[in-house]
């Protein structure tokens, strides 16, 4: 789907991108990387507008210097900010977008009706964009990137401003835009675990240059642990350490964060190793629920310390 | 995803509400030119848009009109030899009216796309940044031009009516949407500009209305005062910093109009009737490399 080669992108003052090389193939993408890393720019540069310092880069089989309006014809974008005019409906305004992709104005309004639906977009279509909640804007957008029916999407940071609610519902459509539509995607996000649930394979870029593209569950296994939260009682007035040396006895990795225990998942019967513990010891558990580390702590182990991006929902 | 194709197996839903891809044709930039041309030329005039926002427009247009319908019934009714007002006239006594049109209406053309960050998602589509710039000046242009060319159409009517001389009255009219064509294109121009300074609305209007009012009004009185110490040439020259002065020194040497300038004179010589020419077209050019370089830095925000 997308090739790299040695791409670099240099500003007047700063180097974007340093020789990025990568091949991305069909299916969802997770593109991580912290603000600055050089998401956006990679994205104008696959989109043929902006041109690369050095190295090459093809989408589609297409070269982005030579072939960028064919690309822009086959792949939609939605992007990070509001692009949304307040006074026009969802409707009237996905209509616009998809003829200025080329599409006649019949197939245009079919296209609309038919790409809201799926995104789950229904009576609020008429009215103005203006009185939308945030997840229908961002449904909007989503809807103009897949109007004329790409081959590809790149969506940046689709899950901005989203409460975990509507999170949850985007990174869905977006699972669905490739199991049930059939067109890949590239999803940007400056958190991992976001990504994790959604993406085949996933690529962690920081400061212009590819620190690691493996398939998502390489990363899940390397990053996955428990946290675990017990309540003292009188017999152990610090019950944190108390169960950290039972674990350790136990065979367990683990090591206290505060108030949390830190369990690196060696397998399924982690969980049931932590439980016979907590209950030998007669604690109270508190919480108990896998995390998923912040990118950062991937490329700077001596990060670890810091305290990792909790995720609902999980464990 | 899977397209159905022939008759439907027994007991299939009527209602399969999975996705379809899209297999129709995919036109090109032609195409998407047209297409947001003919877009930003309704919008200039409401159509499209909520009804709040056809009301300035239609009456604008109303008050365009208007005169060119009263000027109509006296040629006809009093018989006139010769229509009250010359069509190369027409648009520089209602310039104010052609002033509002373009303050309210260029920062809609290309603000609203500014300010609510709507420009890199046409950037992300096959159309090239020209053929946005074009498609909008295009637009902007065509809606002056209808704005001040069916009043002409207007007035020709009510003369052939009135059964004044066919081929004088044919002439003139002809004249006149020579002239407000160059109008069109070089008011649209200016305004485009100025709108696409700013996201801000409020901001385009006033700068609109600034450059127009104020430009005007310097030229004019600088020209009442040089023509009050009878120097003639100076009056024919100062034309060239405005607007309005612009396009009426170039009709006064070029298609023989009656000038507006104050005293009457207009570009004194052929030098001057030609510096007019040229600076009406190297600002409808100038305008548009500078439209096309404000889009440059947009991409995609």
């Amino acid at each position: 789907m997308i090739q790299t080669e040695g791409l670099t992108k240099r500003y007047p003052r700063v180097t974007a991108l340093n020789g990025l090389s990568m091949d991305i193939g069909p299916g969802v993408t997770g593109l991580v990387g912290a603000n600055g890393a050089g998401k956006s720019t990679l994205i104008k540069i696959l989109l043929g507008l902006s041109p690369a310092t050095e190295g090459r880069a093809s989408v589609l089989g297409l070269d982005v210097t030579t072939e960028g309006a064919a690309i822009r014809a086959l792949v939609g974008y939605m992007p990070e900010h509001d692009c949304l005019p307040p006074d026009v409906s969802a409707t009237e305004f996905v209509v616009h977008m998809a003829r200025m992709s080329g599409l006649a104005p019949t197939a245009a309004r079919e296209r609309t009706a038919d790409t809201l639906r799926h995104v789950g977009l229904y009576e609020e279509r008429y009215r103005p964009m203006g009185g939308y909640s945030t997840g229908m804007k961002q449904r909007v957008k989503l809807a103009q990137a897949l109007v004329h029916d790409p081959k590809l999407v790149l969506l940046d940071e689709p899950t901005n401003g989203l409460d975990p609610k509507g999170r949850d519902e985007m990174l869905g459509l977006v699972r669905r835009i490739h199991a049930d539509f059939g067109i890949s995607v590239l999803v940007t996000s400056h958190l991992l675990g976001e990504l994790e649930r959604t993406s085949d394979h996933i690529v962690v870029i920081d400061g212009g240059t590819l620190l690691r593209s493996s398939a998502t569950q390489d990363f899940t296994q390397a990053t996955a642990s428990l946290a675990v939260e017990v309540a003292d009682s009188d017999e152990h007035p610090d019950g944190t350490s108390a169960l950290l040396d039972a674990l350790t006895a136990a065979g367990l990795t683990a090591k206290a964060d505060g108030h949390l225990l830190l369990v690196d998942i060696a397998g399924e019967d982690t969980y049931d190793a932590v439980r016979d513990a907590v209950a030998g010891l007669g604690l109270g558990l508190i919480r108990m629920e896998r995390r998923r580390h912040r990118i950062a702590e991937i490329f700077a182990p001596s990060a670890r310390e810091s305290a990792p991006e909790p995720t609902a929902g999980a464990a | 995803m899977t397209v159905p194709t022939g008759e439907p197996p027994a007991g299939a839903s009527l209602y399969d509400i999975g996705y379809r891809h899209y297999d129709g044709e995919r036109l090109g930039r032609s195409y998407i030119r047209r297409a947001l041309f003919s877009q930003s030329l309704r919008g200039a005039y409401g159509l499209g848009r909520s009804g709040k926002s056809k009301v300035l427009p239609m009456i604008l247009f109303a008050a365009m009109c208007l005169p060119a319908l009263i000027l109509d019934a006296v040629t006809v009714y009093a018989h006139l030899h010769k229509p009250p007002v010359d069509y190369t006239r027409y648009a520089i006594y209602l310039q104010a009216v052609i002033g509002l049109f373009l303050a309210a209406q260029a920062p809609q053309a290309v603000s609203r796309d500014l300010r609510f960050k709507t420009v890199p998602l046409y950037f992300s589509r096959p159309l090239e940044r020209i053929d946005y710039v074009a498609a909008k000046f295009a637009a902007m242009a065509s809606a002056l031009f209808l704005l001040t060319g069916i009043p002409l159409v207007v007035l020709y009517a009510g003369a052939l009516l009135a059964k004044l001389d066919f081929w004088t009255q044919t002439a003139g009219f002809g004249k006149g949407l020579l002239s407000v064509a160059l109008l069109s294109l070089l008011f649209g121009g200016i305004g485009l500009v100025l709108a696409a300074l700013t996201p801000r609305r409020g901001f385009g209007v006033a700068a609109v209305i600034a450059v127009l009012v104020i430009s005007y009004g310097a030229v004019s009185t600088l020209q009442g005062i040089a023509y009050s110490r009878g120097n003639d040439t100076v009056t024919g020259w100062l034309g060239l910093f405005s607007p309005v002065t612009l396009i009426d020194g170039v009709q006064t040497w070029w298609l023989g109009a009656s000038s507006s300038f104050v005293g009457g004179y207009g570009p004194p010589n052929a030098v001057a009737g030609t510096v007019y020419l040229l600076v009406v077209l190297g600002l409808i050019a100038g305008t548009f490399a500078l439209l096309m370089r404000r889009y440059r830095k947009v991409g995609l925000g």
